[in-house]
């Protein structure tokens, strides 16, 4: 499939945002690939890290916020390490998540929960689920 | 100086779209001591300077002032006009209107108003300016090259055929440098050795020009046309003339120590020759191997010598000469291996360096041209090149791009298969960078002829697996993980400088830029020039670079060189400091720090006499004269204040505070930041005002003080980075002065951060614009500065 580049793609606000949580510049990336393949899991996911970064690059951010990748990656923290660059990619993965996270809203509303749900898991993330978005 | 002629230049729009030219050249009319004031579209352009000449001869004048561009373009454009209407060159200045003015504002009244304090305070300098007249001295013939790599070979060449003397210097035991290890050279795959002995055969056979081998320069002082150098030449013990090369001593020697001709892969002795052709032809006795010179000790090869040509009673030598200019060529090195620590170098002997490769495929290396792997003998079949190994990684390793890596991995790759046609090559790449003559056709050539595999990404791992080398890589073209296992790696490491360069660069007063090679008087004007006068550079000690572009420096800087050499005499920049007989006591303390021993004491007269052809005039002693009496010519303490002076007059009260910092900016590194500020049009604010001197470390307390003292609200202070500047140690020297200005300060409750000390490079113009806004910001936040309390410190 043909991918649209345009000025306002490149420079949107989500690719603003993963570069303020991330602390990183995703331009910095020269497409080295040794994140790839230092990477012990790539096999596994549907875009490899250094795919990651040209898609954040372009502002494909939907693409990635909706695949397996971030979820895969185990911040083992190979890439950060031996980036020529030193990006640490692993921040870009973690931002990743965190804004996957925060669009799907995140609040947790008790009456959704069966009651053995609610016996088995830890209160503390109970807790910590409900003050979410909270003061 | 009261009839100055001023010219305000348009420059087209590049000066007259921003600044209000007309207006600048009625206002400054109107200034005192001003005869004439004009204004037209283009001044550099021939009326233009015509106009400059016939007011000069028509008006008298005694002065010019050119508002214009960075003195660094047309100074001497405007200095030569000058001269030909009858003015000394240094009566004329150039008021930086463009670069540092018109190109850096939008705001046009801003604009306007500034470029005419800028013209206000130049007419001040000007003012008090002496015609200047350059020193000239005979210029001494001979040229000293250090280096005798291809580089160091070819400029020697070129100086002795024009018929001077050159002076050879050489640390190893041969000429050659790294050329004479290679085995073909690309794009052409001629002989690397069939191409270079030749050129070798005729240094040691040209009467102009003295070999010393084994030798190091220990020392080079006087100034451009005459300077005088030490060479340090290591004892031989074995006398040229008397040996005939037989070799009874190489078989007799009993040592056995790794061959850096060979790279390591094999062995010599002890007293040994690198390589069959190696000039000047003789064995060299390695002290530092050898079992010791004391005939109790070993002895074995003075014995077996029936020439009696090995004598152990020779030492060190010191041989001092001199020349006129001298040509550095001092090569580089392969980045250490050992610092990337997950390709397993030194762990594994299969994984060896671009060097070692063009060593093991050489028909009479260390494995007679075979292709077989240093760990066990067996043949090479599958081989990997690894590229950037080293280069273009600024978080690790090196920031730069190594240049040659693409084109010689690709003529190894070639030169394996040609060797072992049913082998497989792969080579791992981040980007091939083919942009040389016929380079680009040879690549292609190879990968499709060869069947070269090109896997894009770099390595992140090799490790051994049974017998072979295992590597992990993704290929990002193909988005798969690639795993290899092969008999030999070599790693395309990337070009530092020798070693040596850096403690070179500091005894010469060269500059060093990124990656620690020496620096270019300008990066493409003057490519082959040293900011030291009379030191030229070529090579790869400027840059990693291929033999080309090599030999076409080193004819560059030999011309350069022999340019100088033409002129009977050598004329020096006058501006340099000058000594207050009334003030100097001879006390000496100027001669103890002055960086170029331009100083010394007249004992008889108690007073400081200045060297006028060593004296730089980085001014450096100016502060440290404890009775003021020494002076910049041309920049004096009466020309800064009044400088100074100029730009503080008061305007019109503006409704917003609008703070005045006084920027005293060297000329090499934050001057050129400023004009390269204007080049790129990096837009900052109007509130700073450049005075240029050659060094800060010429700034004493009084001529920092006195901005605040007399209305201004900050004092930038810039010089280069203390490890470019052409003034070494004086950077340093200065910091620790404004430090103790500032604690003075601090301490009598004034704010110190009014008064900043940073280090700009050339290149830093957007750093040095930024940096400037940030100070405006503080000070408006902060408030005027009050003069008066600033009066009050002593």
């Amino acid at each position: 499939m043909t991918l649209k580049i345009t000025r306002e793609n490149i420079k949107n606000s989500l690719v603003d945002k993963i570069e303020d949580i991330s602390g990183q510049n995703v331009f910095d990336c020269y497409q080295c690939g040794i994140c790839s393949s230092g990477c012990p899991v790539t096999d596994y996911m549907d875009f490899p890290p250094n795919q990651v970064m040209r898609l954040v690059q372009f502002g494909c951010v939907d693409e990635i916020l909706n695949s397996k990748t971030i979820w895969i990656c185990s911040t083992c923290l190979q890439c950060s390490t031996r980036c020529p660059k030193g990006i640490e990619v692993a921040k870009v993965m973690e931002a990743l998540r965190t804004i996957n996270l925060r669009q799907r809203g995140g609040t947790l509303n008790p009456d959704d929960l069966k009651s053995k749900e609610l016996k088995d898991l830890p209160q503390i993330a109970l807790v910590s689920a409900f003050r979410k978005l909270t003061g | 100086m009261n009839k100055i002629g001023v010219f305000v230049c348009h420059c087209g729009d590049n000066i007259a779209g921003t600044v209000d030219v007309e207006r600048v050249a009625k206002e400054i009319a109107k200034y005192d001591g001003v005869a004439h004031s004009v204004d037209y579209t283009f001044m550099c352009s021939d009326p233009g300077q015509k106009m400059i000449k016939s007011a000069i001869q028509e008006k008298k004048l005694d002065g010019v002032i050119v508002a214009s561009c960075s003195p660094t373009m047309h100074e001497g454009t405007f200095r030569k006009a000058a001269a030909s209407a009858g003015l000394n060159p240094y009566q004329c200045e150039i008021a930086n209107i463009r670069e540092q003015c018109s190109w850096v504002h939008s705001d046009k009244e801003k604009g306007t108003q500034k470029a005419i304090l800028i013209i206000k305070s130049m007419i001040e300098k000007l003012k008090m300016n002496e015609p200047l007249y350059p020193e000239s001295m005979p210029t001494n013939k001979n040229v000293l090259v250090i280096g005798a790599g291809i580089a160091g070979i070819q400029a020697a060449l070129d100086i002795a055929e024009a018929g001077h003397k050159v002076f050879l210097v050489e640390k190893k035991p041969y000429i050659g440098g790294h050329m004479i290890q290679l085995s073909v050279t690309f794009p052409t795959l001629d002989c690397s050795q069939c191409i270079l002995t030749p050129k070798m055969v005729q240094i040691d056979q040209d009467e102009n020009i003295e070999l010393f081998v084994n030798s190091e320069v220990e020392s080079i002082d006087g100034a451009v046309g005459n300077f005088k150098i030490k060479i340090k030449r290591t004892a031989q013990y074995i006398n040229p003339d008397i040996c005939t090369g037989c070799g009874d001593c190489v078989d007799t020697c009993p040592v056995l120590v790794p061959d850096e001709y060979e790279e390591g892969l094999s062995y010599r002795k002890a007293v040994y020759m690198s390589f069959p052709q190696v000039i000047p032809y003789t064995y060299t006795l390695d002290i530092d191997s050898c079992l010791g010179l004391d005939p109790i000790a070993c002895g074995k090869c003075k014995e077996a010598c029936k020439e009696n040509a090995i004598n152990y009673d020779l030492r060190d030598e010191i041989i001092e000469k001199t020349a006129g200019a001298v040509i550095i060529a001092t090569g580089y090195d392969q980045y250490p291996m050992e610092n990337i620590g997950e390709y397993g170098y030194g762990k594994y002997p299969d994984v060896v360096s671009g060097l070692q490769f063009e060593r093991l495929i050489f028909a009479v290396g260390p494995s007679g041209g075979k292709m077989i792997r240093p760990s066990d003998g067996k043949p090479v079949k599958e081989i990997a090149f690894i590229q950037c190994a080293g280069s273009r990684d600024p978080e690790r390793h090196l920031s730069h791009c190594s240049k040659i890596c693409c084109m010689y991995t690709a003529k190894q790759a070639k030169m394996f298969k040609t060797k072992v046609p049913d082998g497989q090559a792969y080579i791992y790449y981040i980007d091939t960078r083919a942009a040389g003559k016929d380079y680009e056709e040879f690549l292609q050539k190879a990968q499709s002829d060869q069947r070269l595999i090109y896997i894009r990404g770099k390595v992140s791992r090799i490790y051994k697996e049974k017998d072979k080398m295992a590597i992990s890589a993704y290929d990002t073209l193909s988005s798969k993980k690639i795993d290899a296992k092969v008999d030999m790696v070599v790693l395309a490491l990337g070009l530092v400088p020798s070693p040596g360069t850096a403690e070179l660069a500091h005894k010469y007063n060269l500059s060093v830029g990124t990656s620690g090679f020496l620096s270019e008087a300008h990066p493409k004007l003057r490519p082959v020039e040293s900011v030291n006068l009379g030191f030229f550079l070529a090579g790869t000690c400027l840059g990693p670079k291929d033999i080309p572009e090599t030999v076409a420096q080193a004819s560059g800087a030999a011309s350069k060189a022999l340019a100088l050499l033409a002129h009977d005499s050598v004329e020096k920049s006058p501006i340099i400091v000058q000594v207050d007989a009334e003030k100097c006591d001879g006390c000496g303390r100027c001669a103890e720090e002055c960086i170029f021993d331009a100083i010394t004491i007249d004992k008889i007269q108690n007073i400081a006499v200045i060297d006028e052809m060593k004296c730089k005039g980085c001014a450096y002693c100016i502060p440290e004269c404890p009775h003021g009496a020494i002076e910049q010519k041309n920049l004096s303490d009466l020309q800064i204040y009044n400088m100074i002076n100029a730009i503080l007059t008061k305007d019109k009260k503006t409704e917003t505070f609008e703070p005045k910092i006084i920027c005293f900016l060297s000329e090499i590194g934050p001057y050129q930041a400023a004009d390269l500020a204007g080049t790129g049009r990096m837009e900052y604010r109007p509130n700073a005002f450049i005075i240029k001197v050659l060094s800060i470390s010429m700034l004493n307390e009084n001529h920092i003080l006195y901005a605040l003292k007399h209305g201004a609200d900050g004092v930038l202070i810039s010089g280069s980075h203390p490890g470019e500047s052409p003034y070494p140690g004086a950077c340093l020297k200065a910091k620790e002065r404004i430090d103790l200005i500032k604690s003075k300060v601090k301490n009598a409750g004034l704010d110190p951060n009014r008064i900043r000390l940073e280090w700009y490079a050339g290149r830093q113009a957007k750093g040095l614009a930024t940096y400037v806004d940030n100070f405006v910001e503080y000070l408006k936040m902060t408030g005027p500065a009050d003069s008066a309390n600033w009066r009050s410190l002593n």
